[in-house]
């Protein structure tokens, strides 16, 4: 059904790749980040949720959706989308031919996100799952304990007249982060990669709490605000407007506590918008699949993990890695 | 423990030191003062040692998670921390019994001690059960004997002070030497009498800052007191009330460890406090430094290892004098008393006095520290004349004027991955040197670099490597950087037949290639030259 190329995954009998690594003549797309979706193929396919984010995102080159569910024949292939719930519209792709069922996951999440569709488990022969935090160390605490533990974070900040600077992915991260945000507390002020993608959420209909440009807001504001920003907003001009503020980052790599300090924030949060240990081996279970490929991540350990389970299951290559056995410098991985 | 977890969670999330000394005048403030007492303890460094095989810690715990050893193994190396990587496996029930930290210490820490293997099972079973987060992360480290925090003495020593509004002095006093963590002794230590009976207590040492800037930045020579910066043990030797104590800087009483020395203290008279500096010596000069360390940690000392490598003591302060602390009078004076007490001493005491190296202009001075390596000292030590004797590392009265480090070229030649904010990063490096057509390992180093460096090493390492061994990648031998290191010595127990003292990363020679690093032979001309020097 799919065969790993140059380019990525390849489905010869409906001529397609899904999240192609370079041009190609038609792309099915699982969601927007940059290691998923790449600029000058001819036909993007992806969900109807995520489109308008995967358009913007490909300077407003057009791009065919499905509902979720919705079949469409494409060679002699059935292809469906699933919500994967990664990110708005994140998507799984289901492949049917001659009787036999594939499903790519792209990235996912099984705990719960008020910004995305949750994650719909889908059977199928053969699963490729991804692995980012596929080792037991990663296990995500409770989200409503994260969301207290932040707004107890921003609160003691205001008491010091500190503006606190909260850093999450600026697509996925930052609107889950709003949306958990309690707007009585104090101003929510945005930085313009996440504002811009928090418009596109909100004309999906997703609720987000009332923001405002951080580069509008006046020093008073600051100091009681707190702010969404991109980790690589980190320590410029844009972030020293601020002061001496209050730092933190939104990341399951913050569940290690060299990760926590290495990154040199005062705090970090445990809030990923990927599965954790637990919620990967639930997520491939509820597949029922027998072979199972494993990319983007940890590949070694949970192979050989499902391997000891009886499972069929291979690493295959990821874009961007040479070595399939390491992850990527954790602050490169979408977070 | 709530509390105890949550300061240490405090102090390791913050790099500010206001910030750290707040938290803990916090903490000191609440907790009761037996918990007080062991959040001192600990947070100085004193903390006990391993009390469990970490072997079968590890073993319980991957049963307790259900996984197996590679797994455990994997999640280590990512982790980094062993304590820590235990808990975060083993699985948390988020709730943890509240009890003090005293009473966790005794119950739960120091009992495991006297356990054997299966109650000591039951009882760290029992207390995962009952410690959830950061309480059980720290409860695991504390019986690992890896706990550590960022914060110095001086912190600690500041934060005693805020909460018993004593002068600093006072409580650095009775923080030193051997003390017993209970409720009394904090209860003593907050105490407003200020006259301490305990007559073993040493004071705390006064530390030199490095010298950055040329000499003549100083001022004029005649303010200033030239002596050599000696490469041995620093100590202190306490002679009261009929007894005398040595004292190493760790705070350690080196009871017994250097008889030759409590010998001649019990010469000295009463109420008499020195500092110096320990050191092998024979014939009026130093050996290496390497002979004193079979000394170090020996508590038998015998006949033999005494003839081998006789110790003295370099005196070169003095802080008690007819029971009475000099150390706010100035250095002159201080000095001219110590010079008294020592050659009232018998010639065959272990007490020598360090020479003063005498200089009219800066620039002699510079020509005599040329000479150090040559005295088996590591420079000169600054001291202003007119200096009283300081508390901790103060700048401005005291500076240490090391040589300059040998240096050489090395090549990366493995890598492995570093541990607590390094976990994950390949951060600890082996450096080879030519030997004919071959590299072969010659130092070990982890400092040096910095962090956007180290990131691009990192990710060199995961392009280049072509050999695995457990966590050691072998890499292409590409990249050259310039060790720095303080000495050099024989050793059967390195295949380049040598090991160097202190060795880092003193820059990246992006502009050398590997054929362009040093050879073996090189560096056995440095190791000539010194040791002709030890022996001249």
């Amino acid at each position: 059904m799919l065969t790993l190329t140059d380019r990525g995954l390849y489905c010869a009998a409906g001529g397609f790749h899904v999240d192609p690594w370079g041009p190609v003549a038609r792309a099915v797309v699982t969601h927007a980040h940059g290691d998923h979706l790449v600029w000058g193929c001819g036909v993007y396919l992806t969900s109807n949720q995520g489109r308008a984010i995967a358009s913007h995102r490909l300077g407003g080159v057009p791009v065919e959706g499905l509902d979720w569910g919705e079949r469409r024949t494409i060679g002699d292939v059935t292809l469906s989308l699933h919500p994967a719930g990664h990110i708005l519209g994140s998507s799984q792709v289901r492949l049917e031919h001659r009787g036999e069922v594939w499903v790519v996951s792209g990235d996912y999440k099984v705990a719960p996100d008020p910004t995305v569709t949750p994650f719909e488990p889908v059977r199928c022969h053969t699963f490729i799952s991804e692995s980012t935090f596929g080792l037991p160390v990663y296990q995500w605490p409770d989200e409503r304990g994260v969301f207290a533990d932040i707004h107890a974070w921003w609160r003691a900040n205001q008491a010091e007249g500190r503006t606190s600077i909260l850093y999450g992915y600026a697509l996925g991260k930052a609107q889950r982060l709003l949306a958990g945000l309690d707007p009585a507390t104090g101003p929510i002020l945005t930085h313009g990669a996440v504002e811009t993608m928090a418009e596109l959420y909100r004309q999906a209909g997703v609720p987000l709490p009332a923001t405002r440009p951080a580069t509008t807001a006046r020093q008073p504001d600051w100091e009681r605000a707190m702010v969404i920003a991109p980790p690589s907003a980190d320590a410029s001009p844009w972030a020293r407007r601020f002061g001496h503020a209050g730092t933190a980052m939104a990341s399951g790599w913050m569940r290690v506590r060299g990760a926590r300090r290495r990154r040199g924030f005062d705090r970090g949060f445990v809030l990923s918008d990927h599965a954790d240990w637990p919620g990967l081996l639930e997520a491939i279970a509820a597949t029922g699949a027998s072979t199972v490929w494993v990319t983007h991540g940890f590949t070694g350990p949970l192979v050989r993990w499902l391997r000891e389970q009886g499972l069929d299951a291979q690493a295959i290559a990821t874009r961007f890695e040479g070595d399939v056995d390491e992850p990527v410098a954790d602050e490169q991985a979408t977070p | 423990m709530r509390r105890f977890a949550a300061l240490y969670t405090a102090l390791d999330e913050t790099t500010s030191t206001l910030a750290k000394t707040g938290a803990m005048t916090a903490y000191l403030r609440e907790a009761p003062p037996a918990d007080a007492a062991w959040a001192l303890s600990f947070l100085s460094g004193r903390r006990p040692k391993r009390l469990i095989r970490t072997a079968l810690l590890q073993r319980w715990a991957r049963e307790a998670a259900g996984i197996p050893e590679w797994l455990f193994d994997e999640s280590y190396q990512q982790v980094g921390d062993l304590a820590e990587t235990i808990s975060l496996l083993v699985p948390d029930h988020g709730t943890s019994r509240d009890e003090s930290l005293d009473w966790w210490v005794r119950e739960r820490i120091l009992a495991l001690r006297d356990m054997d293997e299966a109650r000591q099972r039951e009882a760290v079973e029992a207390t995962w059960r009952e410690l959830g987060g950061r309480e059980r992360f720290v409860f695991l480290k504390l019986i690992t004997g890896a706990f550590r925090v960022g914060v110095s003495e001086q912190l600690v020593i500041r934060a005693v002070a805020a909460v018993s509004e004593l002068p600093e002095e006072v409580v650095a006093h009775r923080l030193m030497g051997g003390w017993e963590p209970s409720a009394e002794f904090y209860e003593q230590l907050v105490a407003r009498d200020t006259r301490d009976a305990d007559r073993s207590r040493p004071y705390p040492f006064y530390l030199a800052y490095p010298l950055e800037q040329e000499p003549d930045a100083l001022g004029t020579p005649l303010e200033w007191q030239a002596e050599w910066k000696w490469d041995g043990i620093r100590a202190q030797v306490v002679r009261r009330g009929g007894s005398v104590f040595v004292w190493s800087r760790g705070d350690e009483l080196m009871a017994g460890r250097f008889p030759e020395v409590e010998e001649s203290a019990r010469l000295l008279p009463e109420g008499t406090v020195i500092d110096g500096e320990l050191m092998p010596w024979r014939d009026e000069s130093a050996l290496p430094f390497a002979l004193l360390q079979r000394r170090i940690g020996r508590k038998a000392v015998t006949r033999k290892i005494l003839t081998e490598v006789p110790v003295v003591l370099v005196a070169y302060d003095l802080l008690e004098f007819g029971g009475d602390d000099v150390r706010g009078r100035p250095l002159e004076e201080r000095r001219t008393l110590l010079t008294s007490l020592i050659r009232a001493l018998p010639a065959s005491s272990a007490f020598r006095l360090s020479p003063v190296v005498s200089f009219e202009s800066w620039s002699e001075l510079v020509l005599a520290r040329e000479g150090s390596r040559d005295r088996a000292a590591e420079g000169l030590m600054l001291k202003r004349i007119s200096s009283p004797y300081g508390t901790g590392r103060r700048r401005g009265d005291w500076w240490k004027w090391k040589v300059d480090p040998y240096s050489a070229d090395a090549v990366l030649i493995y890598a492995q991955p570093g541990h607590g904010r390094r976990a994950g990063l390949f951060t600890d490096y082996t450096f080879g040197v030519w030997d004919g057509e071959q590299l072969v390992p010659f130092a070990k180093a982890y400092s040096g670099l910095t962090d956007e460096e180290i990131r691009e090493v990192d990710a060199f390492v995961r392009r280049h490597t072509i050999d695995k061994h457990g966590p050691v990648r072998v890499v292409e031998p590409l990249l050259v950087f310039e060790i720095a290191f303080e000495g050099l010595q024989r050793s059967s127990r390195h295949r380049s037949g040598v090991a160097v003292r202190f060795p880092r990363m003193a820059r990246w020679r992006r502009d050398k290639v590997a054929a362009d690093a040093d050879s073996l032979e090189t560096i056995l001309t440095l190791l000539g030259a010194a040791e002709r020097g030890r022996n001249a």
